[in-house]
Protein backbone atom coordinates (compact mmCIF):
# COMPACT_ATOMS: atom_id res chain seq x y z
CA UNK A 1 0.00 0.00 0.00
CA UNK A 2 1.32 3.38 -0.99
CA UNK A 3 -0.81 5.61 1.20
CA UNK A 4 -0.66 6.36 4.92
CA UNK A 5 -4.26 7.66 5.03
CA UNK A 6 -7.16 8.67 2.81
CA UNK A 7 -6.25 12.35 3.04
CA UNK A 8 -2.76 11.37 1.92
CA UNK A 9 -4.38 9.54 -1.00
CA UNK A 10 -6.56 12.49 -2.03
CA UNK A 11 -3.71 14.98 -1.83
CA UNK A 12 -1.60 12.92 -4.28
CA UNK A 13 1.63 14.32 -2.91
CA UNK A 14 0.37 17.89 -3.37
CA UNK A 15 -0.63 17.24 -7.00
CA UNK A 16 -4.23 16.33 -6.18
CA UNK A 17 -5.75 19.10 -8.27
CA UNK A 18 -3.97 17.94 -11.42
CA UNK A 19 -4.44 14.22 -10.93
CA UNK A 20 -8.12 14.46 -9.95
CA UNK A 21 -9.03 16.96 -12.65
CA UNK A 22 -7.50 14.56 -15.19
CA UNK A 23 -9.54 11.62 -13.83
CA UNK A 24 -12.64 13.75 -13.22
CA UNK A 25 -12.85 15.16 -16.73
CA UNK A 26 -12.20 11.70 -18.19
CA UNK A 27 -15.05 10.26 -16.09
CA UNK A 28 -17.38 13.06 -17.22
CA UNK A 29 -16.47 12.45 -20.88
CA UNK A 30 -17.02 8.70 -20.66
CA UNK A 31 -20.27 8.95 -18.68
CA UNK A 32 -21.60 11.63 -21.03
CA UNK A 33 -20.86 9.40 -24.00
CA UNK A 34 -22.62 6.43 -22.39
CA UNK A 35 -25.75 8.51 -21.60
CA UNK A 36 -25.67 10.01 -25.09
CA UNK A 37 -25.34 6.56 -26.72
CA UNK A 38 -28.36 5.25 -24.81
CA UNK A 39 -30.51 8.29 -25.47
CA UNK A 40 -29.75 8.48 -29.17
CA UNK A 41 -30.41 4.75 -29.59
CA UNK A 42 -33.82 5.12 -27.88
CA UNK A 43 -34.73 8.28 -29.77
CA UNK A 44 -33.72 6.79 -33.10
CA UNK A 45 -35.79 3.67 -32.41
CA UNK A 46 -38.88 5.70 -31.52
CA UNK A 47 -38.47 7.86 -34.59
CA UNK A 48 -38.12 4.82 -36.86
CA UNK A 49 -41.18 3.22 -35.28
CA UNK A 50 -43.23 6.37 -35.92
CA UNK A 51 -42.03 6.44 -39.51
CA UNK A 52 -42.97 2.79 -39.89
CA UNK A 53 -46.45 3.35 -38.48
CA UNK A 54 -46.91 6.38 -40.71
CA UNK A 55 -45.82 4.34 -43.74
CA UNK A 56 -48.25 1.53 -42.99
CA UNK A 57 -51.14 3.95 -42.41
CA UNK A 58 -50.38 5.52 -45.80
CA UNK A 59 -50.53 2.09 -47.41
CA UNK A 60 -53.89 1.37 -45.81
CA UNK A 61 -55.42 4.63 -47.01
CA UNK A 62 -54.18 3.95 -50.52
CA UNK A 63 -55.98 0.62 -50.66
CA UNK B 1 -18.09 -17.05 -48.06
CA UNK B 2 -18.15 -16.45 -44.29
CA UNK B 3 -16.70 -12.94 -44.55
CA UNK B 4 -19.44 -11.63 -46.78
CA UNK B 5 -22.00 -13.27 -44.55
CA UNK B 6 -20.80 -11.21 -41.58
CA UNK B 7 -20.51 -8.14 -43.76
CA UNK B 8 -24.26 -8.07 -44.28
CA UNK B 9 -25.80 -5.40 -42.04
CA UNK B 10 -28.52 -7.70 -40.65
CA UNK B 11 -26.06 -10.40 -39.54
CA UNK B 12 -23.69 -7.82 -38.14
CA UNK B 13 -26.50 -6.11 -36.25
CA UNK B 14 -27.27 -9.29 -34.30
CA UNK B 15 -23.62 -10.18 -33.85
CA UNK B 16 -22.89 -6.71 -32.46
CA UNK B 17 -25.86 -7.01 -30.12
CA UNK B 18 -24.41 -10.19 -28.64
CA UNK B 19 -20.93 -8.69 -28.28
CA UNK B 20 -21.95 -5.44 -26.55
CA UNK B 21 -22.58 -6.80 -23.02
CA UNK B 22 -19.31 -8.76 -23.11
CA UNK B 23 -17.17 -5.87 -24.26
CA UNK B 24 -18.87 -3.40 -21.94
CA UNK B 25 -18.39 -5.60 -18.87
CA UNK B 26 -14.81 -6.35 -19.90
CA UNK B 27 -14.15 -2.61 -20.12
CA UNK B 28 -15.65 -1.99 -16.69
CA UNK B 29 -13.80 -4.82 -14.96
CA UNK B 30 -10.46 -4.00 -16.57
CA UNK B 31 -10.83 -0.32 -15.69
CA UNK B 32 -11.50 -1.16 -12.02
CA UNK B 33 -8.48 -3.50 -11.95
CA UNK B 34 -6.32 -0.96 -13.80
CA UNK B 35 -7.27 1.87 -11.45
CA UNK B 36 -6.62 -0.34 -8.44
CA UNK B 37 -3.16 -1.25 -9.70
CA UNK B 38 -2.53 2.34 -10.80
CA UNK B 39 -3.43 3.95 -7.49
CA UNK B 40 -2.76 1.30 -4.85
CA UNK B 41 -0.08 -1.03 -6.20
CA UNK B 42 2.15 1.04 -8.49
CA UNK B 43 4.83 2.92 -6.55
CA UNK B 44 5.49 6.66 -6.45
CA UNK B 45 7.66 7.77 -9.37
CA UNK B 46 11.11 8.82 -8.23
CA UNK B 47 11.16 11.82 -10.59
CA UNK B 48 7.55 12.86 -10.98
CA UNK B 49 6.09 11.97 -7.57
CA UNK B 50 2.36 11.20 -7.69
CA UNK B 51 1.50 13.36 -10.72
CA UNK B 52 2.70 10.57 -13.00
CA UNK B 53 -0.48 8.61 -12.15
CA UNK B 54 -2.18 10.62 -14.88
CA UNK B 55 -0.32 8.29 -17.26
CA UNK B 56 -2.91 5.55 -16.66
CA UNK B 57 -5.48 7.50 -18.63
CA UNK B 58 -3.33 9.81 -20.70
CA UNK B 59 -1.41 7.14 -22.60
CA UNK B 60 -4.32 4.73 -23.26
CA UNK B 61 -6.48 7.64 -24.45
CA UNK B 62 -3.73 8.93 -26.74
CA UNK B 63 -3.10 5.46 -28.17
CA UNK B 64 -6.81 4.87 -28.77
CA UNK B 65 -7.23 8.30 -30.36
CA UNK B 66 -4.62 7.38 -32.96
CA UNK B 67 -5.67 3.75 -33.35
CA UNK B 68 -9.34 4.60 -33.90
CA UNK B 69 -8.31 7.05 -36.61
CA UNK B 70 -6.28 4.31 -38.32
CA UNK B 71 -9.22 1.91 -38.09
CA UNK B 72 -11.50 4.58 -39.57
CA UNK B 73 -9.08 5.08 -42.44
CA UNK B 74 -8.99 1.31 -42.97
CA UNK B 75 -12.80 1.09 -43.16
CA UNK B 76 -12.87 4.16 -45.38
CA UNK B 77 -10.46 2.49 -47.81
CA UNK B 78 -12.46 -0.77 -47.74
CA UNK B 79 -15.69 1.13 -48.31
CA UNK B 80 -14.29 3.06 -51.25
CA UNK B 81 -12.63 0.00 -52.79
CA UNK B 82 -15.56 -2.40 -52.51
CA UNK B 83 -18.40 0.11 -52.53
CA UNK B 84 -19.89 -1.62 -49.49
CA UNK B 85 -22.29 -0.17 -46.94
CA UNK B 86 -21.14 -1.55 -43.62
CA UNK B 87 -17.56 -0.14 -43.70
CA UNK B 88 -18.90 3.41 -43.98
CA UNK B 89 -21.28 2.78 -41.11
CA UNK B 90 -18.33 1.54 -39.03
CA UNK B 91 -16.42 4.74 -39.83
CA UNK B 92 -19.24 6.89 -38.54
CA UNK B 93 -19.65 4.76 -35.46
CA UNK B 94 -15.95 5.05 -34.59
CA UNK B 95 -15.45 8.79 -35.05
CA UNK B 96 -17.21 10.24 -31.96
CA UNK B 97 -15.40 7.88 -29.58
CA UNK B 98 -12.08 8.66 -31.27
CA UNK B 99 -12.71 12.37 -30.91
CA UNK B 100 -13.64 12.05 -27.24
CA UNK B 101 -10.56 9.96 -26.43
CA UNK B 102 -8.30 12.38 -28.30
CA UNK B 103 -9.80 15.24 -26.30
CA UNK B 104 -9.17 13.22 -23.10
CA UNK B 105 -5.52 12.72 -24.09
CA UNK B 106 -5.09 16.48 -24.67
CA UNK B 107 -6.83 17.42 -21.42
CA UNK B 108 -4.93 14.92 -19.28
CA UNK B 109 -1.73 16.00 -21.04
CA UNK B 110 -2.42 19.62 -20.10
CA UNK B 111 -3.00 18.90 -16.41
CA UNK B 112 0.09 16.70 -16.41
CA UNK B 113 2.17 19.31 -18.22
CA UNK B 114 1.36 22.07 -15.77
CA UNK B 115 2.99 20.50 -12.69
CA UNK B 116 5.82 18.85 -14.69
CA UNK B 117 6.75 21.46 -17.31
CA UNK B 118 5.22 24.54 -15.71
CA UNK B 119 2.85 25.08 -18.62
CA UNK B 120 -0.54 23.74 -19.73
CA UNK B 121 0.33 23.87 -23.39
CA UNK B 122 3.25 24.36 -25.78
CA UNK B 123 3.14 24.45 -29.57
CA UNK B 124 5.57 21.60 -29.96
CA UNK B 125 5.35 18.78 -32.49
CA UNK B 126 3.67 16.13 -30.32
CA UNK B 127 1.01 18.41 -28.86
CA UNK B 128 0.28 20.27 -32.09
CA UNK B 129 -0.07 17.11 -34.18
CA UNK B 130 -2.43 15.64 -31.56
CA UNK B 131 -4.52 18.82 -31.67
CA UNK B 132 -4.63 18.42 -35.46
CA UNK B 133 -5.92 14.87 -34.92
CA UNK B 134 -8.79 16.26 -32.83
CA UNK B 135 -9.54 18.80 -35.56
CA UNK B 136 -9.52 16.03 -38.18
CA UNK B 137 -12.09 14.10 -36.16
CA UNK B 138 -14.26 17.18 -35.73
CA UNK B 139 -13.82 18.11 -39.39
CA UNK B 140 -14.91 14.66 -40.53
CA UNK B 141 -17.97 14.73 -38.26
CA UNK B 142 -18.85 18.20 -39.57
CA UNK B 143 -18.37 17.11 -43.18
CA UNK B 144 -20.71 14.15 -42.69
CA UNK B 145 -23.44 16.29 -41.22
CA UNK B 146 -23.00 18.94 -43.91
CA UNK B 147 -23.68 16.63 -46.88
CA UNK B 148 -27.25 15.32 -47.04
CA UNK B 149 -26.75 12.65 -49.69
CA UNK B 150 -25.60 9.62 -47.71
CA UNK B 151 -23.42 8.08 -50.41
CA UNK B 152 -21.60 11.30 -51.22
CA UNK B 153 -21.27 12.09 -47.55
CA UNK B 154 -19.74 8.66 -46.85
CA UNK B 155 -17.25 8.99 -49.67
CA UNK B 156 -16.22 12.52 -48.74
CA UNK B 157 -15.65 11.47 -45.13
CA UNK B 158 -13.61 8.45 -46.19
CA UNK B 159 -11.48 10.58 -48.49
CA UNK B 160 -10.82 13.19 -45.79
CA UNK B 161 -9.87 10.45 -43.31
CA UNK B 162 -7.50 8.83 -45.80
CA UNK B 163 -5.77 12.16 -46.36
CA UNK B 164 -5.68 12.90 -42.64
CA UNK B 165 -4.11 9.54 -41.81
CA UNK B 166 -0.61 10.90 -42.63
CA UNK B 167 -0.93 12.81 -39.38
CA UNK B 168 -0.83 9.60 -37.30
CA UNK B 169 2.82 8.66 -38.02
CA UNK B 170 3.69 12.32 -37.49
CA UNK B 171 2.24 12.11 -33.97
CA UNK B 172 4.00 8.80 -33.29
CA UNK B 173 7.44 9.90 -34.46
CA UNK B 174 7.20 13.55 -33.41
CA UNK B 175 9.16 12.87 -30.22
CA UNK B 176 11.92 11.27 -32.30
CA UNK B 177 12.04 13.65 -35.27
CA UNK B 178 11.80 16.94 -33.40
CA UNK B 179 13.28 18.29 -30.25
CA UNK B 180 10.17 18.42 -28.11
CA UNK B 181 9.22 19.08 -24.53
CA UNK B 182 7.16 15.86 -24.53
CA UNK B 183 9.05 12.89 -23.18
CA UNK B 184 10.01 10.04 -25.48
CA UNK B 185 8.09 6.79 -25.49
CA UNK B 186 8.20 4.86 -22.24
CA UNK B 187 6.87 1.66 -23.73
CA UNK B 188 8.12 0.48 -27.11
CA UNK B 189 8.78 -2.63 -29.12
CA UNK B 190 12.50 -2.00 -29.54
CA UNK B 191 13.44 -1.54 -25.90
CA UNK B 192 12.43 -2.73 -22.45
CA UNK B 193 9.83 -0.52 -20.76
CA UNK B 194 11.41 2.31 -18.77
CA UNK B 195 9.07 1.91 -15.83
CA UNK B 196 8.35 -0.28 -12.83
CA UNK B 197 6.59 -3.57 -13.61
CA UNK B 198 3.47 -2.67 -11.63
CA UNK B 199 3.24 0.70 -13.39
CA UNK B 200 3.35 -1.11 -16.71
CA UNK B 201 0.69 -3.58 -15.53
CA UNK B 202 -1.63 -0.71 -14.61
CA UNK B 203 -0.98 0.94 -17.94
CA UNK B 204 -1.67 -2.23 -19.90
CA UNK B 205 -4.87 -2.94 -17.96
CA UNK B 206 -6.13 0.57 -18.64
CA UNK B 207 -5.18 0.24 -22.30
CA UNK B 208 -7.13 -3.01 -22.58
CA UNK B 209 -10.07 -1.29 -20.84
CA UNK B 210 -9.91 1.55 -23.38
CA UNK B 211 -9.94 -0.98 -26.24
CA UNK B 212 -12.97 -2.78 -24.83
CA UNK B 213 -14.76 0.50 -24.15
CA UNK B 214 -14.12 1.81 -27.66
CA UNK B 215 -15.39 -1.45 -29.18
CA UNK B 216 -18.54 -1.44 -27.03
CA UNK B 217 -19.32 2.22 -27.79
CA UNK B 218 -18.71 1.69 -31.51
CA UNK B 219 -20.96 -1.36 -31.63
CA UNK B 220 -23.80 0.45 -29.84
CA UNK B 221 -23.49 3.32 -32.31
CA UNK B 222 -23.18 1.16 -35.41
CA UNK B 223 -26.36 -0.70 -34.47
CA UNK B 224 -28.27 2.57 -34.40
CA UNK B 225 -26.80 3.57 -37.76
CA UNK B 226 -27.66 0.18 -39.31
CA UNK B 227 -31.29 0.46 -38.20
CA UNK B 228 -31.58 3.98 -39.58
CA UNK B 229 -30.05 3.14 -42.92
CA UNK B 230 -31.82 -0.17 -43.41
CA UNK B 231 -35.18 1.09 -42.14
CA UNK B 232 -36.94 0.21 -45.38
CA UNK B 233 -36.08 -3.48 -45.08
CA UNK B 234 -38.31 -6.18 -43.68
CA UNK B 235 -35.85 -7.37 -41.03
CA UNK B 236 -35.60 -3.88 -39.52
CA UNK B 237 -39.38 -3.52 -39.53
CA UNK B 238 -39.62 -6.76 -37.64
CA UNK B 239 -37.05 -5.63 -35.05
CA UNK B 240 -38.91 -2.35 -34.54
CA UNK B 241 -42.23 -4.14 -34.11
CA UNK B 242 -40.81 -6.60 -31.62
CA UNK B 243 -38.99 -3.80 -29.85
CA UNK B 244 -35.93 -5.92 -29.16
Amino acid sequence: MEWASWSDFWSMGGRGFFVWSAYGVTAICVLTEIVWLRRSADQSRRRLLRMQQWDSSQEESEQ
Amino acid sequence: MKFFHYASPSTFYHLAGKAIPWTAWTAGILAVLGLYVGFFVAPTDFQQGEAYRIIFIHVPAAWMGMLIYLVMAFWGAVGLAFNARLPFMMMRALAPTGAILTFVSLWTGAVWGKPMWGTWWVWDARLTSTLILLFLYIGTLALWSAIDDVKRSDRAGALLTLIGVVNVPIILFSVVWWNTLHQGSTVGVSHAPKMAATMLQGLLLMTAAAWAYAIAATLVRVRRIILERERKTEWVNEILRKGS
